[in-house]
């Protein structure tokens, strides 16, 4: 994708700052139905849309919202949904369905705090599927990985997820913003367009296989399975699971923490690192694939590796899968969240972290 | 699953020298003839009403089907149109992805009763008051014929199902939904109307239904529904030469054959 070349620094809304990224990544489809902290995005998705020519759907339900997208995607558009976890709750069947279609698209959780990190690794639908899962830290990247989202949804015709929160897309943030949305990519010879029909060789996009009737196949699901479950050992390969780290290499104590968190995280190491405590941090980029190597090597001569996430303790199996053993583990979440229930931690805080953390160096306050 | 030739197929060049064909009734975009439904299933005559339709209106290349789950996905892949195949329930909103992308294409959905009033009643009622230009084709047989003949929503009262063995009654079971009257009664919508493929002169009424219903779409003017009553002799338990009476005198009698809402000019 070119990217704008004019550059604009404004105040905006993580929201907005989503939608413009979805817009400048070339979606042109967009459907979804309220949900707080989602809401906004469908908000400037509307209003994002139809200049340029795309289309923003308001569906009477989540179900129908993926469905609409599904359609979308399956002509060749860049198409993408979102919702919060309830929401993506609900989406989980078409999003497993679509990975046997080989239909790409993206689906934003703009979640409750990090409670939903097993829905989007692991996946809450059914079967052997995986989906490749993004985890911007806050709206200075979020459009970089957008764009990247759509690159692997198009690659590997699958959904791939970009997870946020309430502070993502609800903070208000002076940053730079280029001009223009870009051109989309033209359709896939695969998408359907309707003009194959009576060629003797129409087009047929389904979860259960491509092959046709008059092939002598028919719908062989065996088959389709297990070319399914070649493609998903392809995708796997192919993806280089990403992370970004500071100030690990002398590290006592490595802290591992993504999205939102990764910024309180970096806050307090840098804090830590004034007062000569040997901290550092690894921020996965890619929920799934997992950094797992990257973590490994991080934590290689520390004395601790602490995971500092906004839910009761999920990217902690990761962390633990990637060491094995060879580093101990502790958690710090299970964090209090305000009376909106919409994930807000008033208790996740720089000076709480870094309180916590020399705690475990020995020198607590 | 293997390529039978259908032996009723006329292929010209095996006619006699002294023999003229007066006319070809080979189903043009219809990948193969035979199928692995049921013995007196009535999807396949319906599914051939459709695919008739589109060649009259010469829509082949110009069209996307939108499948759902259920007996009548047997065809999805056997057919000579672009299938999208949809989730159980889903295809409404599919078919709208569809539509709204690609609103040159005539788009359409093939679903079941089970699939379009149970799974995913809202679909289709939402999609209909947004006035989508989809046409909506629902195979109502009463039943979940695939799993064997179990309770829908539009099961008859006293029809007997493998869950509802004495019959259907309404004080444990509740009441049936007469689908093409709910969506007629709904904004957006342009043309609904209930055939039937129990007989020849059926048949040809739902043909034109489906005709009429790809025309109201394709000039804008709304969502177009058409239900078609099909046999389904296993899920009913009766012997397949009594289907279609059993569909006249049972399924009929609740679910009325004719045209509900037209918008044609």
């Amino acid at each position: 994708m070119e990217r704008g070349l004019v550059v604009t620094r404004q105040l905006a809304e993580g929201s907005a700052i989503v939608a413009h990224a979805l817009v400048e990544a070339g979606c042109r489809f967009f459907a979804g139905y309220p949900m707080t902290p989602f809401t906004e995005v469908l908000e400037h998705m509307a209003e994002a849309l139809p200049p340029v020519g795309g289309l923003c759907v308001n569906a009477e339900s989540e179900l129908e919202a993926v469905g609409m997208v599904w359609g979308a995607a399956a002509t060749g558009a860049r198409a993408a949904t979102g919702s919060t976890g309830q929401g993506l709750s609900l989406m989980q069947e078409s999003i497993a369905e679509a990975t046997m279609a080989g239909i790409g698209f993206v689906v934003l959780n703009m979640a409750r705090g990090q409670g939903d990190y097993f829905q989007a690794t692991r996946g809450g639908g059914h079967g052997d599927y995986r989906t490749p899962v993004l985890a911007p830290s806050g709206p200075a990247d979020v459009t970089q990985l957008v764009a990247e989202a759509f690159d692997l949804a198009d690659r590997w015709r699958n959904p791939v997820l970009v997870v946020g929160d309430y502070y993502l897309a609800h903070t208000w943030v002076d940053i730079e913003v280029s001009a223009g949305p870009t051109v989309p990519r033209p359709a896939p010879a695969w998408a359907l367009d309707g003009t194959s029909g009576g060629s003797g060789r129409a087009k047929l996009v389904s979860p259960l296989g491509t092959a046709k009737q008059r092939d002598g196949v028919g719908y062989d699901l065996s088959e389709h399975y297990a070319a399914c479950d070649r493609r998903r050992q392809e995708m796997t390969a192919g993806i280089t699971p990403r992370s970004e780290s500071s100030a690990v290499d002398d590290a006592e104590i490595v802290v591992v923490a993504y999205g939102t968190m990764s910024r309180l995280a970096a806050g307090a190491v840098a804090e830590l690192r004034a007062a000569g405590h040997r901290v550092g941090l690894i921020r996965p980029i890619t929920l799934w694939p997992f950094p797992a190597a990257d973590v490994l090597r991080a934590a290689d001569g520390a004395r601790m590796v602490v995971v500092y996430e906004n839910n009761a303790g999920q990217m902690i199996d990761d962390v633990r899968l990637a060491l094995l053993g060879a580093t101990p583990v502790v958690g710090i979440n299970g964090f209090r969240t305000d009376s909106s229930a919409f994930g807000i931690a008033p208790d996740a805080t720089v000076d709480a972290l870094c309180s916590s953390v020399r705690s475990l160096l020995g020198g607590g306050r | 699953m293997t390529n039978r030739p259908d032996d009723l197929r006329v292929v010209p060049g095996e006619v006699p020298d002294d023999a003229t064909l007066v006319a070809d009734f080979t189903p043009t975009l219809v990948d193969v003839g035979a199928h692995h439904l049921c013995p007196g299933c009535g999807e396949p005559v319906a599914i051939r009403a459709v695919m008739d339709a589109l060649a009259l209106l010469d829509l082949a290349d110009r069209c996307v089907a939108v499948f759902g789950i259920g007996c009548s996905t047997a065809f999805s892949n056997n057919l000579d149109v672009e299938v999208l195949q949809a989730l159980h329930g889903r295809a409404p909103s599919v078919a709208t992805g569809v539509a709204r992308m690609r609103p040159e294409l005539a788009v359409f959905t093939i679903q079941g009763d089970g699939d379009m009033a149970n799974e995913g009643l809202q679909e289709v009622l939402h999609a209909a008051a947004r006035g989508e230009r989809i046409v909506c084709i629902m195979l109502n047989n009463g039943v979940f014929g695939e799993t064997g003949g179990h309770l829908t929503v539009t099961t008859t009262v006293g029809q007997r199902t493998k869950n509802t063995l004495e019959g259907r009654d309404p004080a444990q079971h509740g009441h049936p939904m007469q689908i093409a009257e709910l969506v007629a009664g709904l904004q957006g919508v342009a043309y609904v109307a209930r055939g039937a493929v129990n007989d020849a002169g059926n048949v040809a009424r739902t043909k034109r239904m489906i005709v009429d219903a790809f025309t109201v779409a394709r000039q804008g003017l709304g969502f177009a529904l058409v239900e078609v009553l099909t046999m389904c002799p296993t899920g009913w338990f009766v012997p397949t030469d009594e289907a279609p009476a059993y569909l006249a005198d049972t399924i009929a009698s609740t679910h009325r054959v004719g045209v509900l809402r037209s918008e044609l000019p």
